[in-house]
């Protein structure tokens, strides 16, 4: 089973989020893993207004496209033009330079730990 | 339904396949990244299980009679030790499937079917020999089907297999022509050679005993590894293949379609004959000589994004609209297969639309999930090698 950092929360969904100020979100190597190498994103842009488990964006792969939710409710003020880019980094760096966008949080959807979201994963 | 498993399927848990169903097969998907493995096809070469192909031996003096009546090509004057594209279609012309005919001796055939098919062909085979003295068989339990392809394929080939005059023909591997088959041996076993494929490289396409098969892979494997060769699944397989604008069945083909819609009409051979003489009245023929003489209502083009969200099959071709052009115009086709294309860097797809929008460089857009995307009709193939 993978290890995932545990200073992170996850959505069943498949993304996570961290606890900074604001909070970057991006989705999970089991995420990267299923979808294949990831070729276009699609992502809010900055300042709108997103809510938790509802769809924000578009992940495309050479294979497949899946809809990105949010983890968390808030108001978006940065995404990563990196990885809409060069969006492979999403596949080599998940939880690192593939991160998607940064929100200032108003409120969580339901949240497991990485521990949980193991299990989830499983 | 049980997915059945081909001769290699340990060999891909090994490397760490993601694996996927495919007509009933437990395939590959990818090992590692689809865009490597497409790239390293490109470039060097990859190496492809495509066991779960269907084989089926033709026997017996009219087993070039059987087959000219059978499908839609002239396979009786199919040289020896030569390959050929056809089509087995149903009385109304609809294609059940696309295949590859290899003329293996003077009266003995290989036809090799598309694995969600290959029962359709071996009902339509044996109904379809009634009356002929010939034999078919099904052989696709008792071979396998190991492909190498790329621009490193031939030395890595050469590597692995050796020359064995008793089978070739007299034809040595380096003069093996595109589209053209020929015995070799693995070691001490007998395995048959085509220079065929399916990803728009040169490449070979190798037939061995399957208890023989995982030996033949980790050989290529490891003969190739110096090569940049690399395994390459199912995912690489499609893109390289949609690159190279062919058909793939249950996309661009299907049984309302027939090889007219499809643009290879030239495969039909309406006006093939007996060895007296006499023309064949081959199965499908009445509708096809219609469809012929037809205008079409579908025509197959090749479509290049110009932006950068890809097409996926299914989704409607639509009008581009002048005046606002995230707007959809109305529809005029649809999407059969498409994908970024990895080579090109744009995404490309292959579309059935009217006759009106199919002329090259017409303006089209893609319903992309409800937003019209831009695309212009080009001609296939999207990606052609260079030959050496």
């Amino acid at each position: 089973m993978a290890d995932f950092p545990a200073n992170l929360r996850y959505s069943v969904e498949h993304e996570w989020v961290d606890d900074a100020t604001p909070a970057t979100v991006g989705v999970t190597s089991v995420a990267a893993d299923a979808l294949g190498d990831v070729v276009y994103l699609e992502l809010p842009e900055v300042g709108a207004t997103i809510e938790a488990g509802t769809v924000i964006g578009e992940i495309e792969s050479t294979k497949s496209v899946s809809e990105l939710y949010s983890p968390v409710s808030g108001t978006i003020v940065e995404v990563n033009q990196a990885a809409i880019d060069d969006p492979a980094v999403v596949n080599s760096e998940p939880f690192g330079a593939g991160w998607l966008f940064k929100v200032e949080v108003t409120g969580a959807g339901q949240l497991l730990s990485a521990e949980e979201y193991a299990q989830h994963a499983g | 339904m049980t997915e059945k498993k081909t001769p290699l399927h340990a060999e891909h848990e090994a490397l760490g396949a993601t694996m996927t169903d495919f007509g009933g097969w437990m395939m590959p998907l990818r090992y590692t990244s689809d865009l490597a493995e497409h790239r390293a096809v490109r470039e060097a070469a990859g190496l492809f299980d495509l066991s779960h192909m269907g084989g089926i031996a033709v026997t017996g003096p009219d087993a070039g009679a059987f087959l000219d009546h059978a499908l839609v090509g002239n396979l009786s004057k199919l040289r020896r030790a030569g390959a050929r594209y056809t089509m087995l279609c149903a009385e109304d012309g609809g294609v059940l499937d696309d295949l590859i005919v290899y003329r293996t001796g003077d009266d003995e055939y290989f036809v090799v079917a598309n694995a969600a098919n290959a029962e359709t062909v071996l009902v339509a085979f044996l109904e379809r020999a009634a009356g002929f003295d010939a034999e078919v068989r099904d052989v696709s339990a008792s071979q396998a089907l190991i492909a190498v392809q790329g621009p490193r394929a031939a030395q890595i080939v050469t590597e692995v297999l050796t020359e064995d005059p008793e089978n070739s023909g007299g034809t040595a591997f380096d003069e093996l022509k595109y589209y053209a088959s020929l015995g070799m041996r693995f070691g001490d076993e007998a395995v048959l050679v085509a220079r065929t494929g399916y990803t728009g490289e040169d490449g070979f396409e190798v037939w061995v005993a399957t208890q023989h098969a995982v030996a033949l892979w980790r050989a290529l494997l490891a003969a190739g590894e110096p090569h940049g060769l690399v395994p390459a699944g199912l995912a690489a397989r499609d893109s390289l293949r949609l690159e190279a604008g062919m058909p793939l069945y249950g996309h661009e083909l299907d049984t309302t379609t027939t090889p007219y819609d499809a643009g290879v009409g030239r495969i039909v051979k309406l006006d093939k004959v007996s060895d007296d003489g006499t023309p064949v009245e081959f199965v499908g023929r009445a509708a096809l000589a219609d469809r012929h003489d037809d205008a079409p209502e579908r025509v197959l083009v090749g479509l290049r994004g110009t932006g950068r969200r890809p097409a996926r099959a299914g989704y409607a071709v639509v009008q581009r609209d002048a005046s606002d052009a995230g707007s959809l115009g109305s529809r005029v086709g649809t999407v059969t297969s498409g994908a970024p294309s990895p080579t090109l860097g744009h995404p490309v797809a292959m579309a059935y639309v009217t006759p009106e929008v199919s002329a090259e460089g017409t303006e089209l857009a893609v319903d992309v999930r409800g937003r019209a995307e831009p695309f212009v009709v080009v001609p296939m193939p999207f990606y052609r090698r260079e030959r050496g």
